[in-house]
Formats: structure tokens, sequence, C-alpha cells
């Protein structure tokens, strides 16, 4: 039993990990086809040189930073206001926007955007796609600092203030160095997720405002093309990092 | 105390106000009326966007999203099952074979549906593989059909049935396993008749978080399904964009969205724990 097990794990993670080692293998395939003809980086150099792409990664990276910086700090003050004391109909719709599928989110972002332009002289843009993204990343952020908060302990606070601390200095001085960690994983799954969004964004970009996966997307669904492959293998690379590191942030 | 609390939740009300709930209303608003003649929305106000959902044409789209999801479900849960009792019996290796499962699955969703697009089309992997090995003459149809998709569900959500199986295997008694075998239970019995039923509250957890978002997928079917396997939020994409009809493309939303609430509504009722 213990050894079929085994055998079992071995399958289930090459399952899991395959896809993607083949997908970056082949990003080096001299071949514009999935035979293997030799190693080389000619699809690296034509993504490099790709001015398009070069366009799309700059707005995904313009999008997640300033979403990301948006919903960390709403989120980490979010956090702490829910800590001490529940706020049922907040948490409720945090939850909420959790469970709503990406495409619901996508096109009630969209008619609301419609609804609210027609009273306001705004187009869809970057200012659009970023304003979703605080919204979708911000139960992300609240669940990993709260997570984090529970494993405070409260009289530290209280502590800091008996030992004449005002509220926001045993905030700042107390409570917010112990949460660093927290809010360092939340800001980089928040980054991850924004970086990676297709559907949301697809819905709420302007036809200025393309990002890297929906660059992506239009290249996938065009056919095969190993420049897909070798931007992928790098977001992979990228993000995996990104998530490693906030995993260990988060154990810690 | 109080009024700092308050200006820490502000802000979060303000974006959940404005960014979500607000547009879920417009939806909502939306789902109630006409659609107009150039594919604006407009008077008089009607239920029938909701009655459309029973329309045969919809209906089948409807069934087979339940399908879909029902059978992913069901097979990421057979799938997980034994990779969650194999990392919680895997001593101090644990913590690494948890992230090797978590890890991918955070990385990109996008670049995930990719790589089996890049494995299955005419010209993937397969295919030339097969193809030059003698084996075939033409490619196998593997991209753009039912099975495709729900390959694509399984590989996309299997992280959500794992882990929390894995919480509750963890937490699992071993003294429970020795005195049944103690008892003259065989392995398998053991794993059977005391693991699995103990198991259940793991199962649960798993299936409702593979379940709701399996049920509105929209990217998996989209790109693995290429039009020809649609689901659900395939529906709702086409009725804002291609369709442009918003009023029942906004009723398909809401409905979509209200099962999603209940069934993590019945599902939090039952284990009275929370995450926020």
């Amino acid at each position: 039993m213990r050894r079929a097990l085994g055998l079992y794990a071995v399958a289930f993670y090459a399952f899991l990990h395959l896809p993607l080692v083949v997908l970056a293998v082949f990003s080096f395939n001299a071949s514009r086809f999935t035979l293997w003809e030799g190693f080389s980086l000619r699809w690296y150099q034509a993504a490099w040189r790709d001015p398009q792409l070069a366009e799309a990664t700059l707005n995904s990276l313009i999008i997640a930073f300033t979403a990301t910086a948006l919903s960390t700090v709403i989120g980490t003050l979010c956090a702490y206001g829910l800590w001490k004391r529940g706020a049922p109909a907040l948490s409720g719709s945090l939850y909420l926007s959790l469970v709503t599928p990406e495409i619901v989110t996508g096109v009630s972002l969209l008619a609301f955007y419609q609804w609210v332009f027609r009273y306001l002289h705004f187009e869809l843009g970057l200012h659009t796609v970023i304003l979703a993204h605080v919204a979708f990343s911000l139960a992300y952020v609240v669940i990993v600092v709260l997570a984090r908060l529970r494993t405070l302990d409260a009289t530290l606070e209280e502590a800091a203030m008996d030992l004449g601390a005002t509220e926001w200095g045993a905030f700042g001085r107390v409570t917010l160095p112990a949460l660093a960690p927290g809010i360092a994983a939340a800001a980089l799954l928040a980054f991850t997720i924004s970086f990676d969004d297709y559907v949301i964004t697809s819905m709420v970009a302007g036809v200025d405002s393309e990002t890297l996966p929906m660059v992506i997307y239009a290249m996938a669904r065009r056919g095969a093309n190993p420049v897909v492959n070798a931007i992928s293998a790098l977001i992979v690379l990228g993000l995996g990092g990104l998530v490693l590191v906030s995993e260990r942030l988060r154990a810690r | 105390m109080k009024r700092l609390r308050r200006a820490f939740l502000s802000p979060a009300w303000l974006v959940m106000g404005v960014l979500f709930l607000a547009p879920l209303g417009v939806v909502c608003l939306y789902s109630f009326l006409t659609r107009g003649a150039y594919g604006g929305v407009g008077g008089p106000g009607t239920a029938a966007n909701y009655g459309r959902l029973f329309d045969p044409l919809y209906g089948v789209i409807l069934l087979r999203s339940f399908l879909m999801a029902a059978c992913a479900t069901a097979l990421c849960l057979l799938l997980a099952f034994p990779a969650a009792l194999f990392i919680a019996r895997a001593g101090r290796r644990k913590n690494l074979y948890l992230q090797l499962v978590i890890i991918p699955f955070w990385t990109s969703f996008l670049v995930r549906i990719y790589a089996w697009m890049f494995m299955l089309r005419d010209t993937g992997l397969f295919n030339t593989m097969l193809q030059s090995l003698g084996l075939i003459r033409e490619p196998l149809p593997l991209l753009y059909n039912d099975g495709a998709v729900l390959l694509g569900l399984v590989y996309g959500y299997l992280p959500f049935m794992v882990l929390p199986i894995y919480a509750t295997l963890e937490r699992l008694d071993p003294n429970l396993l020795e005195a049944a075998a103690d008892l003259g239970a065989r392995p398998w019995a053991a794993l059977t008749r005391v693991v699995i039923p103990l198991s259940a509250p793991g199962i649960r957890a798993g299936a409702v978080l593979v379940f709701i978002p399996t049920l509105g997928a929209y990217l998996t079917p989209d790109l693995l399904g290429g039009g020809k396997s649609i689901m659900i939020g395939n529906l709702i994409q086409n009725q804002f964009t291609t369709a442009r009809d918003w009023p029942f493309g906004s009723a398909v939303s809401l409905a979509l969205t209200a099962l999603a609430m209940l069934l993590l509504l019945v599902f939090l009722r039952r284990r009275g724990e929370q995450l926020l």
C-alpha cells in the first residue's frame, strides 16, 4: 500500500508539473514545429523584439504595481479593522467577491463603467483595469493579512498603550512590524493574480490598455506559436518565484 | 479605538461598495430590463429574462455546465485523495510536497491552459509524437471537445481538492489506524472504513471549492473547448459581447452568482468555520 501510494504520487506530481516543464523545454526548440531540432534562443529573441509584447508587458506591470500597492494598503487596514471585532456585512461582501465567477465580475464592472460614463466623461483604459484589479484582489489580501494577525497576541497593543503609546503608535510600532511578513506575502499574491488576470481585464480594458495575458490569449487562439512558449516559460519562472517567496513568508 | 477602526474599514467599504456591490446592483437592475433596438438597455421592466433560462436552447448549456462541473469535481476527488494521503504520511517532507501542489496553482492560470493547448492541438506534442512514431497518420482530434475542457478543469482546480482533504487527514489520530489494525482490519479496510469516512469534512470542503469555480468557468471552456464545448461562463460573455443582449446576460450572471453564494452559505453553515 505504501509503495502503491508512492508510485501514485510520482504520477500525480508529473501530471501537475510536466505540462509546464515540457512547455518550457520546447521554448528552446530551434524548430517552429513540435519536433525537437536542437537548442536555440530564437523564440526568446523574437519575443524580446516584438513591440506589441513590450507594450503589453509594460501595461501589465503598471497595472499590477499600482493595483497591488492600493489593495495591499486598503486590505491591510481592513484586516486590522476586522481583527478584534468582525463586520459581517463587509466580510460577507468580501466572501461574495471571492465566489463570484470571474466572468460575472468582469461583465458587471463593464456594465457599471458604461453606466457611469453616461454621466461622467471617461473611457475604458488603464485606470478602469487598475480599479477592477484592486477590487478583485482585496479579499485575498484581507485573508492573508488576517491569518497573520490571528497569530499575534492582541494584548501586546494594550500593553503598549498602558505604557503610554497612542492608538496609532501601538498600531504603527507594535502590530505593523510583526505583521510585515504577512503583508509582504499578501502583496506578492495580489501582484501575481493581477499580473495573470485575463478574464476580468479583457472585459474592462480599453483599446490602448492591452495587457500581457490578453496578447498571450490572442496568440494562443491564432495557432501554434513558439513565441508563446517562450513568454509562458518566463511568466512561470517569474510568478512561480513570487509565489514561492509568498508561501515562505506566510509559513514564517 | 472605535474611530480608528472605522477609519481603517472605510477604504475597503468604498472599494467593495463602488467596485463590487454597485456593479452587481447594475447587473441586477439590467436583468429586469429589456434589450433595446441597438443592443442598449431600456424599459419596460420584465422578469422574462429569467424565464429564458429554462428555454431548451439555454437549458442545454446550463445542464451541460452542471454535468461538467460535477464530473470535474468527481475526478478531482478521485485524483486528489490518494495524493493528499501521500502528503499527510510524508513526515518531514510534508511541506515540500504541499508547496509542490500550491505553487503551480498560483503561478498562471492562462499559461497552464495554454500548456494543454500546446500538447493537445493537431500540430501539438501528442499528435506530433504519435505521428513520428508511425502510430497514426492523421492527427487525433484531442483539442476542442468536452474531454479537453474536462481535463483543463480538473488540472486547473485540483489543488482546491487536495488542500482541504490533506487538512483533515493531517488531523486524523494515528491511534485510530492502529486500533483498526489491532482489531484485524487490513489496510484497505482501514482506509475505506476509517480514513475515508473521517475525512468527509475535507471531501465536502474540496467538493464545494472545486464545484463553484468550475461551474462558472469561462477561460477553460473558451480555450480548450474552442466554442464547441460551451458552458455558462461563455454564454454570459457572449451575451455581453457578440449577442449584445445585456439584460439576458445579466440574468444569467445573477442566477450563477446566487447559486455559488448559496452553495457556499450551506457549506459554511455546516462547518461553522470562517476565513475572514
